[in-house]
């Protein structure tokens, strides 16, 4: 319930308050979206299996988020960046879909 | 705990659906622990990265576009700047064109209107007024004819006569004379003595060519009559001539070929 509203206040301050993002961050920013939104997801699903740990969510997201932005760091040094950014959204898309497969199949059985 | 409560659920055999919202809103509960609320400022984290994202992505745009998006939004612009151009310059010409054609529009009318007035003069049908000479035959005798008087015309307009009235008949190039008995008529008017001849133009000059030596002058008087010549700054040629349109004259049009 907490988080939940967090981040309905969090989608309010954005909306509200248009911020710019730095130009460092730019590359980053949307992949690391992208890898919180797994890690919620798998939150979810977690919690639905009966396994969700509150300390588990907060280090996969931090690690997803993390991790997400040094791939991209790592593929912009390297002279990759956009390929090695959509190889690691199409990844974390793949995991989000199977997230939400799994959290379906617990609330619709289907 | 967790799993114990899960194990208990199972045992009972509720319907998973069930199982998975009352899991889902138990996990709902608002708890106050460490964790859960750096949950929180993890998932408003979220929230603010998403809303900033998606903001981000609207209003700019064109550097994450591709190479080509880019070659073809490149085209667009140029195209549509010169497209711009063209039309700035078409609106341009018709503005300039419209202001030169109201100027002159307007030195056209001031040309027409000198024109008209100089034609009016000519033609009788305006009034007139400048330096010039007024000149008085009287002739109890009644020895002036209307081709002295014809003369005396003549002798003006050599020397220069801009507007000429005798008594109150405008003298214009139609204008013809003719004996009467009372006197002498011009355009069918009875002119009677004593004859007032107004003309407008350099009053010395048309007074020496009154006064010449075998001139008007002269024979006025050898006839035995007198004549006065007063010359003025400005006198006033105030007798219209009534214009009639022609009625065999036609013009030639200015176009047609000019005849061998």
């Amino acid at each position: 319930m907490i988080p939940a509203l967090g981040l309905l206040i969090g989608l309010a301050a954005g909306i509200l308050l248009h911020p710019a993002v730095p130009l460092v961050l730019q590359p980053y920013l949307p992949i690391a979206v992208i890898a919180a939104l797994d890690a919620v997801f798998g939150g979810v699903r977690a919690v639905l299996d009966g396994i969700f740990n509150d300390k588990v969510f907060v280090v996969s997201f931090l690690s997803n988020v993390v991790v997400a932005a040094f791939i991209v760091f790592l593929g912009d040094q390297l002279g990759v960046g956009s390929q090695l950014s959509t190889g690691v959204v199409v990844v974390l898309g793949i995991r989000i879909f199977s997230n939400v497969a799994s959290i379906r199949r617990h609330l619709f059985r289907a | 705990m967790t799993q114990n409560q899960n194990n208990a659920h199972a045992d009972e055999a509720p319907p998973p659906t069930s199982s998975a919202l009352r899991r889902l809103s138990l996990s709902a509960r608002p708890r106050a622990t460490k964790a859960n609320l750096l949950a929180a400022l993890l998932a408003l984290l979220l929230g603010f990265a998403v809303a900033t994202q998606v903001h981000q992505n609207q209003s700019a745009g064109l550097e994450t576009l591709r190479q080509s998006d880019l070659l073809n939004i490149l085209d667009n612009a140029t195209n549509e700047a010169s497209r711009l151009d063209q039309s700035a310059r078409e609106l341009q010409a018709t503005r300039d064109q419209l202001i030169s054609g109201s100027s002159s529009g307007a030195s056209a009318i001031e040309a027409a209107q000198q024109r008209l007035d100089a034609l009016g003069i000519l033609a009788g049908t305006a009034r007139a007024h400048g330096p010039g000479i007024r000149m008085t035959i009287t002739d109890p005798a009644g020895k002036v004819t209307f081709p002295l008087l014809l003369d005396a015309i003549q002798e003006l307009r050599d020397a220069g006569a801009e507007a000429i009235q005798v008594n109150d008949v405008r003298i214009v190039a139609s204008s013809h004379f003719g004996p009467r008995a009372s006197g002498i008529e011009i355009d069918g008017k009875n002119v009677n003595q004593p004859y007032t001849i107004t003309a407008i133009a350099d009053p010395a000059t048309m007074a020496s060519a009154m006064e010449i030596p075998g001139g008007l002058s002269e024979n006025v008087r050898q006839l035995g009559a007198t004549i006065s010549i007063a010359q003025e700054q400005d006198v006033t040629v105030g007798a219209l001539h009534t214009l009639s349109a022609p009625r065999y004259a036609r013009p030639v049009p200015v176009s047609a070929p000019a005849t061998p």
